[in-house]
Order: C-alpha cells, then structure tokens, then sequence
C-alpha cells in the first residue's frame, strides 16, 4: 500500500491520470461491440484467427480443436485469469493435454494443487517455507532450499525445458487494440513472451471487455495498471502481439488465434450502471487495499476473482442471491473505490448488488435478483421503516430503548454477535430528542 | 508540486461541505439533523454540537420529527423502506437553512445517495436540495463558521479516528484535526493505518462477525498504542464499535465524540 502511494505521489497527476483511464475505458465500452468487430478484422488481417465464445465450454472447446488439429500434448500457459474461469488446466488434463503454468506464482499452486488467491499474486498466500517443502516434494531431482533465489533457479530449470517441449503456448491479453488489431502483455517474468513467442502454435484469451479503441489508449491504461498492481512504473516486459512469424522472420509462432470469451460479460454491459464492473483492468489494487481481502485472504470468496472486483463479478456471473455472502462480506469501508485506477464504484455496485439481490433493485436482468430476500429479514425492515418514518412511534421506541436498552442482555440474537468481542452498547439515560426539549431548543 | 499542500484526499471528486446558501457569509440560523445513533448513544455529543453552533450566534432548529437518514436500510438493499424513511426527513427540512450533521457517515449518505434513491420519484427535486444543504458538523465548524476556539481543559493527548465515510463520502479532510491545532493542551497523538476502517460497516458487524471483530481489535490495538488518553471520532457507529472493544479488552483509554470533546474543552465553566 505504501508503495503504491508512493508510485502515485502526485495527488494532481493520480487524478489527472485516473480520469483518463476511466474515460478510455468507459469510451471502450460504449462502442464495444463495433470495437470488437474491428479488433476482429485487424486481427484477420494481421493473421490472428478470432474464435468466439460464448461460454467457458465454449472457449475450452476452441483451444481444444486448435491444440487437437496440431496433435499438441502439451501446453506452456502464461498468466491468464480468463483461463482461471474457464478451468482450462482441468479441462485440457482431461484430454489427455498437459498445461503447465509458467508464470513463478502460478506455477507454485499448480503444482500443490490450488487456485489464485491474488490475481496478480497468485501464491501470495504461500510463505518461503511453503514452498521449499513444496519443491523438494514435487521437483524430480530438486535439492530442498529455502534461498529464493535457489528455488527460483530450480522453477526456471524446469520451465525452461518446457518452453522448448511446448506444442502451444496459451497466455492472457491486457489489452486488444481495435485500430491496430495488437494484443499487449504485460508480464515481469519473461514467460509470458516465451510462451507466446516459442511454441509453434500461440493461443490468447480474452474476456470482451479488454479491447481498447486505439494504440494511444494503452500508455496511460498501462501505466495505471503497472503502478497500481506492483507500484511499478513500467514492467519488465511489454509485449505487442500483431500476428504469427511472417515470411522470412526467424522466430514466433506458426499461428496465433485470439479466443473471445463472454461468459456473462454482455449481461453486465447491458447495466447502465453496473457495465462499470467491465472497466476493470485486473491490477488487484482493491484486494491490496480491502480491510476484509487482506484479513481473510482471496480462497475464503470460494471465486475465480476475489476481493472488492470479485464481490461484483461473481455475485453477477454465479446470482447475486447465491452470492449474497460475498455481497455482505464488506462494510462499505470505500477504500477500494477510492484506489480503483478506472474509477469503478465498487461499494456503490455492492450496495446495488445487494439491493438486487433482496428484490428492490432496479435491473430485473441481473441474475438471481430477488433470490436473496428472505421473509423474516424483509418483515424486520418493513417494521424498522415504520418506526422510522413515524416520529411518534420513533419517540415511543427511542424513549423505550433509552429506559430499558441498557438492561439488554448481550446474548440476545444479533446483539450475541457484536458482544462477542465488544461490551454491550448502552443507550443514554434520555435522548437527544429529550435534551433538546429540556433545553428548549425550538423545534422549527 | 513544491509550495500547494497535499491533499489527504483521494478521488473521486466529493462535494465541499459547504452549502450554497453558506456562502461567505455566515448563516445566522441552521437545521441541526442529530442521526439515530447520536439520539440514542451520544445525545450529549448532539447537544454539545448544537451549543458549539449557538454560541457562534447561530439559530439552531431542531425538528422534533426528525428520525434516521435510511442508512441502515439503504446498504442493506431495503431501498423502498430507506426511502420512505428519507422522505420523511426531506418534508421535515424543507426550506432553505443548511443542515449540519453530526456524521460523516449520516452526512455523506445524505449528500451522495438520496439523488441515486430518489430518482426518477416525485420526490426528485427536493431530495437533491436537501442534499445539496447537508454538511459534516466539522466541516460546518471550521468551513463556514471558522470558529475560534479557547482550550479551558488539562493536558491531554488524544488520538483522531477519521471514519470511512467521513473521508470518502462526506469529503471531511483535515477539518477535525483543524479544530483540534487550535486547542493549546491537546496532543493529536499519530494512529497508525489511520485511514483503515474500524470494521463497524452497520450490519457488516453481525453479519460477518469474526472480520468484524479481526478489524476492530487492530483498530483497538492501534488506538492503545498511541498512549492517548482518549480516541475521538464525528462517527457514533465507530465509536460504539472501538469503544466496545477497548472496554472490553479492560483498556483505560476513552472514547469520545468530537463535538462533545470540542465543547467541554472550550466551555465557559
């Protein structure tokens, strides 16, 4: 957190440079679909085959043909959190396909056998110890060590036979570039551009959202991702993907096919409000920041995306009235929205979510909206709403509360669980209402 | 850029506390809006606020009908029951007086939601005036009023919880601690993570107890480790939920709020 402050020390240029980016990508989204149909046609021009998906069935289904035409077995996988949602790995290890992540972090829980607990920072859940034990385990001849260094020397030893050994290599896109047809990757380890540029065949993934109208929309989108992510000002590799080796060149790959996926993205663009959850461009900054992410860390969201994006995304993708833990799981503390680098609401979309999910929100097209209402909670807040908007019933309840309330016994329902680790709260002898008629404080 | 202060606050844009019909002159009468919990829990912080108005030469009126912002019902997604709860208060304060709130949190419901809740309701147009006449009682104290304050207390040192909603919605930047410079015997001592939340979030604390609680006890442990002798906040839902784990834990420092702080330290005995 410190860092990132520091990366945006210029409280004028963080504005500046944020409304930039929340305006390139708000302007992405308003003409998305026609973006998309251009990104397709550059892309076709530059001899990138577009395949689309609907669902995740439907994209693991596209990387399965392309790899089964090319009889690939096994894979070289760049960071890619579409992938995540597709359950790529599992899907392909059924078939017969190995799909080995290359990314450090990835590459860690992939071989304990876990997801992402951090878009950005998959393994940051694991200490060095962890891994050492992990490693001298799991690593044919892998000497136990806990230098870092060492393990990352053993991990580049067994990637980089892979790279060489890959059929096809699948990685993620930060951003599409309609005009140019261009798709950029961001990435610091160099696996990305290995796995895109070694195997004879490369696959990228997409969800709709990434593409972004022209090449001059990256550098500042670019910027606010690498300083919000890692508080770096620039990564150490940026990679512009324009197309397969062309005739003459020495290296690349044979083929490139870009795969679009939806997977309920086109339900949430068709929100007024909540298409603002597409403008997200995956720096993790909300996790880094949320009080709650930070002290339950990114499994308990039971998710592909965790953290204050996740309470949008899968309360949206999965039903906002099945999701409805996530949902709650936030006291609107705001510091998400306050560091988001686009500028997404995200505690007012939690708070519409949550209204969707109780069936008083405005958008019937949100999936499981009203799922979440249930009839004693609902009667509850019918009766707190009389109460409340009658001053005689709000005198009599206060009055009552303030003569009674502190001879409440802290194990009551609901109270139980704020007394657990706190003394029961004890209303004042009289009120303010009270005190203001003492005091003869005029009333109009 | 050397010589311009640096802002404490972050986009995106929020409101400045001050209402339009403040403006420079200072308004010889105001609404004074008290919030629920104040009503119940800190009815003295209510009065010490309406006191520290009055004696700047403020008429204070304070409609008994008066009731809750909606708050509770809003976040919790109960939006037809916030609303008529809101409805009430915007008939109640009708007219043209600015409406100090002892809550940041009260406040920037207020100023940043009703026009969200109200749209398209008959409603519309009043519930964006009474929101554009709404301000942080701080912020009231020290933007509009610029009040003069003369400490009268002992030696103290406190230390300052900003509330989420204080910083993030109502705008509040550094008006409190403003308030407090000019207090000579009062120590604003640091809080580490000060700008993190304390982890009351209304239902949020019963609703997910054990985070609840996970925030609160390193919101009490930092506020411990100030040596202070007393934590000040404008939020009573922060101070009920910091306060309730200090008492708990057995620890001796205080809680109060800031307006009932500024006026026993400031009044004439």
């Amino acid at each position: 957190m410190a860092k990132r402050a520091a990366a945006f020390a210029d409280p004028v240029e963080w504005r500046d440079l944020r409304a930039l980016g929340a305006a390139i990508r708000a302007r992405s989204l308003t003409r998305l679909p026609e973006l998309l149909e251009q990104l397709e046609e550059r892309c076709r021009e530059n001899g990138i085959a577009v395949h689309w998906a609907e669902t995740a069935d439907e994209a693991n289904a596209a990387v399965l043909a392309i790899l089964e035409l090319h009889g690939a077995k096994r894979v070289v996988k760049g960071k890619s959190m579409v992938s995540e949602e597709m359950h790529l790995n599992d899907y392909l290890e059924r078939h017969g396909i190995e799909s080995l992540e290359s990314d450090l972090g990835e590459y860690i829980i992939q071989l304990d056998g876990e997801t992402p607990s951090h878009i950005i920072m998959p393994a940051i859940h694991k200490n060095r110890g962890q891994i050492a034990r992990l490693f001298g385990q799991k690593i044919r001849d892998a000497e136990y060590t806990e230098d870092v260094d060492a393990l990352t020397a053993i991990a580049r030893r067994v990637l980089r036979r892979k790279f060489f050994e890959a059929e096809a290599g699948v990685s993620g896109v930060n951003f599409a570039v309609a005009e140019t047809g261009t798709l950029c990757l961001v990435e610091n380890e160099g696996n990305g551009r290995m796995s895109t540029h070694v195997p004879p065949v490369h696959i990228a993934l997409m969800g709709i959202e990434k593409v972004v109208e022209r090449l001059e929309d990256v550098p500042p989108l670019y910027s606010l991702l690498t300083r919000s992510a890692t508080a770096q000002p620039i990564t150490t590799y940026f990679n512009m993907i324009t197309g397969p080796r062309s005739a003459g060149e020495k290296d690349g790959p044979r083929e490139v096919h870009l795969v679009i996926l939806d997977n309920g993205r086109s339900r949430t663009f068709a929100d007024r409000e909540l298409s603002a959850t597409l403008r997200c461009i995956r720096c993790g900054a909300c996790m880094n920041h949320c009080p709650v992410y930070t002290r339950v860390g990114g499994h308990a969201y039971e998710a592909v995306y965790p953290g204050p994006i996740g309470k949008l995304v899968t309360p949206q993708s999965e039903g906002v009235g099945r999701r409805h833990d996530l949902l709650e799981a936030s006291s609107l503390c705001g510091a998400c929205g306050e560091v988001c680098p686009v500028g997404i609401p995200i505690p007012e979309l939690i708070v519409r979510l949550r209204a969707e999910a109780v069936g008083e929100g405005s958008g019937s097209e949100v999936r499981g909206a009203g799922e979440g209402r249930h009839a004693l909670e609902a009667a509850a807040w019918k009766m707190w709403s009389a109460v409340h908007r009658s001053p005689g019933l709000y005198r009599a309840a206060t009055l009552a509360a303030s003569r009674l309330g502190r001879w409440m016994p802290g194990s009551l329902p609901v109270l139980s669980a704020w007394t657990k680790v706190r003394t029961t709260p004890r209303p004042a002898r009289r009120t303010l209402h009270e005190l203001a008629d003492e005091k003869g404080i005029p009333d109009a | 850029m050397p010589g311009l202060k640096k802002s404490r606050r972050y986009d995106p844009p929020i409101v400045t506390g001050v209402p339009a019909s403040g403006g420079r002159r200072k308004p010889k009468a105001v609404y004074f809006f008290g919030t629920c919990l104040v009503d119940l829990f800190y009815p003295g912080a209510g009065l010490s606020a309406i006191q520290l108005l009055q004696r700047e030469g403020v008429r204070v009126v304070f409609p008994r009908g008066q009731t809750c912002c909606g708050q509770p019902a809003f976040n919790s997604g109960y939006r037809e029951e916030a609303r008529s709860v809101a409805a009430a208060q915007i008939r109640l304060f009708s007219g043209t007086l600015p409406v100090v709130v002892p809550s940041g949190s009260c406040a920037g419901m207020i100023r940043r939601h009703y026009r969200e809740l109200f749209a398209g309701d008959p409603l519309e147009a009043e519930a964006e005036d009474f929101a554009s006449r709404v301000v942080e009682l701080t912020q009231f104290l020290c933007g509009v009023l610029d009040v003069p304050l003369v400490d009268r207390g002992e030696r103290i040192r406190v230390a300052w919880h900003g509330s989420c909603h204080a910083l993030r919605e109502a705008g509040v930047e550094d008006e409190p601690l403003r308030l407090l410079a000019q207090l000579s015997n009062v120590e604003v001592a640091p809080l580490s993570r000060e700008r993190e939340c304390c982890g009351f979030g209304g239902t949020f604390a019963v609703r997910h107890p054990e985070i609840s609680a996970a925030m609160v006890e390193d919101k009490a442990e930092a506020v411990s480790a100030t040596g202070a002798d007393v934590v000040l906040s404008g939020d009573a839902g922060c101070l009920l939920n910091i306060g309730g784990r200090l008492e708990a834990k057995g620890a001796t420092v205080r809680t109060a709020h800031v307006a009932e702080f500024l006026w026993e330290r400031t009044r004439e005995r």
